[in-house]
């Protein structure tokens, strides 16, 4: 590995620490009582336009994506792009559905999108699937967070050898678990606006700076090879590598909410007039990531990949190692420091918020729901703290003693299994049509699919339909979410059928 | 962004929670300001209408550029059905 470089290493602990004072000092922002489940994990729900904006801003581009998107530009070129139609549509998306399940969850009290599934449809079981699917998806995003988090870490040339190579890593977890902890999500809120600013100064600094340093756009994009500067045209009968990226955008902006995460910065906002605003403001962090999927580019005109300086980071790190490697080979120190922390900053923000999300729906839709139907407000929120403390912890351990391709994979599975929340959440906001006993089925159903497929394919997004001599390369997640949908629609007439006849009261 | 929260009982967070389902099932009045959100939709799945190299701007291609515009046209979209839905709950 290279040196240490002490400059950026400075300027990345001192912000580093900055954020860990700021996030403790936050419980103290907009001050609730935070032994109440609602303040601890939710933020009193106070958060108005512009600090939702930071907090789901934060909250839905993390580290990873800053590392991994680059990282898929850097190996397989034009197909990376994705990411830009997926953060395009889900807005329309977000804001044809958010604020009318803000407005329900706000006026019946519900902290969890399990506690709205529930009270929407009166079936536990069925709140228990979106619960476990849930924590089960977040788990392996928040030890995608702390292996970005390793990836810079390793990039300041701190030794990759040893118990030290670990200690940088340890102790950011340690100032995470500790504010989280204390502040709940006041503080991921407050160190989220930090963290942005920093992403914002770096990626328009380096959009600016970098292309100048390589000659500019025209002579980067000639070093990018002619397979990877576009998408392969299809051949006959088939819709190719155009059917995949259109069902990877698409099937990705319907997935983005549904997570626990992101549902709990939409909770937290003040009003609904706020997520309105925020559907036509957070594109900005889309543009955001397009410029930065450029980096991968860049980093290729670069040629960093030849560089020996960095050939053990390839080695540790694959391509997530290509935008490190560009920013160490073209800035000064004390800007890597910037940049760095900015990416490791933008690891916490959103471990936090998964943390918390996972932790609120753990004490609501588990422990209040099958162990323990009436805790007092002290023990719910006591309960949720402790559940955050074991999902960082849980996740730690993944980092350090699971291969990386593994969390890799279940974040790949994750999508597949969280897509199959869909019916249940997003009908729910607008009718109650489904029968709940539908739904589930209708779940189950596209998790078993979804799983089989996705190991039918060695764990790759895209699986191949064969439909009338056509071959349909597509997103996994859309083409089970579609069976889902369907199994649901066919069952909810059947089983109201049947209800009607036994005298069951069906499901209003 | 000097909007407030209208008064009501939704603008205070301590409202406590209703057992009245009914109220839940508020009708969705959709506008066709919402037609606007399609045009995103079709404009950015559908590959072979940007899947080129040619125009480049600035020395990038159009695939590329084409798809960053509309990540703006999109936000500005949103900002006018938001304006335009504004009025009418």
């Amino acid at each position: 590995m290279n040196h240490p470089q002490w400059v950026a290493l400075t300027i990345f602990a001192a912000l580093f620490l900055f954020v860990a004072w700021l996030g403790m000092r936050a419980s103290r922002w907009r001050r609730g009582d935070l032994d109440q489940l609602q303040e601890w994990g939710l933020g009193g729900r106070r958060f108005g336009t512009l600090v939702t904006w930071f907090l789901v801003g934060g909250d839905l581009y993390t580290a990873y994506t800053f590392i991994a998107v680059p990282a898929l530009a850097f190996g397989a070129g034009a197909t990376a792009f994705f990411a830009v139609p997926y953060t395009i549509l889900a807005y329309p998306i977000f804001f044809m559905v958010f604020p009318r399940l803000w407005e329900i969850c706000h006026r019946e009290g519900y902290i969890t999108v399990a506690d709205f599934v529930r009270g929407r449809f009166g079936n536990r079981w069925l709140a228990l699937a979106i619960t476990v699917t849930g924590i089960v998806a977040t788990l392996p995003y928040i030890a995608l967070q702390l292996l970005g988090l390793q990836v810079v870490i390793a990039a300041l040339g701190i030794g990759s050898v040893g118990i030290a190579s670990y200690l940088p890593l340890l102790i950011a977890f340690v100032i995470l678990a500790l504010f989280t902890h204390s502040s709940g999500l006041r503080a991921p809120a407050s160190i989220a606006i930090v963290k942005d600013i920093l992403i914002y100064a770096t990626t328009l600094t380096a959009i600016v700076y970098l292309p100048m340093r390589l000659g500019g756009f025209a002579h980067i994009f000639a070093a990018v090879p002619r397979t990877k500067l576009l998408l392969e045209a299809p051949g006959p009968h088939s819709t190719g590598s155009y059917g995949a990226y259109a069902t990877m955008a698409l099937g990705s902006a319907l997935a983005l909410f549904l997570y626990p995460h992101a549902i709990t910065g939409v909770l937290s906002s003040s009003s609904s007039r706020a997520l309105k605003r925020n559907a036509a403001l957070l594109p900005s962090y889309s543009l955001l990531l397009g410029l930065l999927v450029l980096m991968g580019f860049f980093a290729i005109a670069a040629g960093v990949a030849q560089n020996p300086r960095f050939a053990t980071g390839f080695h540790l790190y694959g391509n997530s190692f290509s935008v490190p490697a560009l920013f160490l080979q073209l800035f000064p120190g004390w800007f890597v420091g910037i940049a760095f922390a900015a990416i490791g900053i933008g690891a916490l923000v959103p471990a936090a918020i998964m943390a918390i999300a996972s932790a609120n729906l753990y004490a609501r839709n588990i422990h209040r729901e099958f162990i323990d139907p009436q805790p007092s407000e002290r023990r719910e929120s006591r309960i949720a703290k402790s559940a955050a403390l074991v999902i960082k912890l849980g996740a730690l351990a993944f980092v350090l003693w699971v291969p990386t391709d593994y969390a890799i994979y279940l974040q790949l599975l994750g999508g597949i299994w969280i897509i199959q929340t869909l019916p249940a959440v997003i009908s729910g906001a607008f009718t109650a049509w489904f029968n709940d006993w539908a739904l589930l089925a209708g779940w189950a159903l596209g998790t078993i699919t979804g799983t089989a497929m996705a190991f039918a394919t060695h764990l790759t997004p895209a699986y191949t339909l064969h439909v009338a001599g056509w071959s349909l390369p597509g997103y996994t997640a859309l083409y089970t979410l579609v069976l889902n949908l369907a199994l649901a629609a066919l069952l909810t007439p059947l089983f109201e059928g049947i209800a009607a006849r036994t005298g069951r009261p069906a499901t209003s | 962004m000097s909007y407030s929260t209208p008064p009501g009982p939704d603008s205070d967070p301590r409202t406590p929670a209703s057992t009245d389902p009914a109220r839940a099932s508020r009708p969705y009045r959709l506008s066709w300001w919402y037609l606007l959100f399609l045009v995103q939709f079709v404009a950015v799945l559908w590959p072979p209408f940007y899947n080129r190299a040619d125009p480049y701007w600035l020395g990038i291609p159009f695939f590329y550029w084409y798809q960053l515009l509309w990540v703006v046209i999109g936000g500005l979209c949103t900002a006018v059905v938001y304006l335009a839905t504004r009025r009418s709950p």
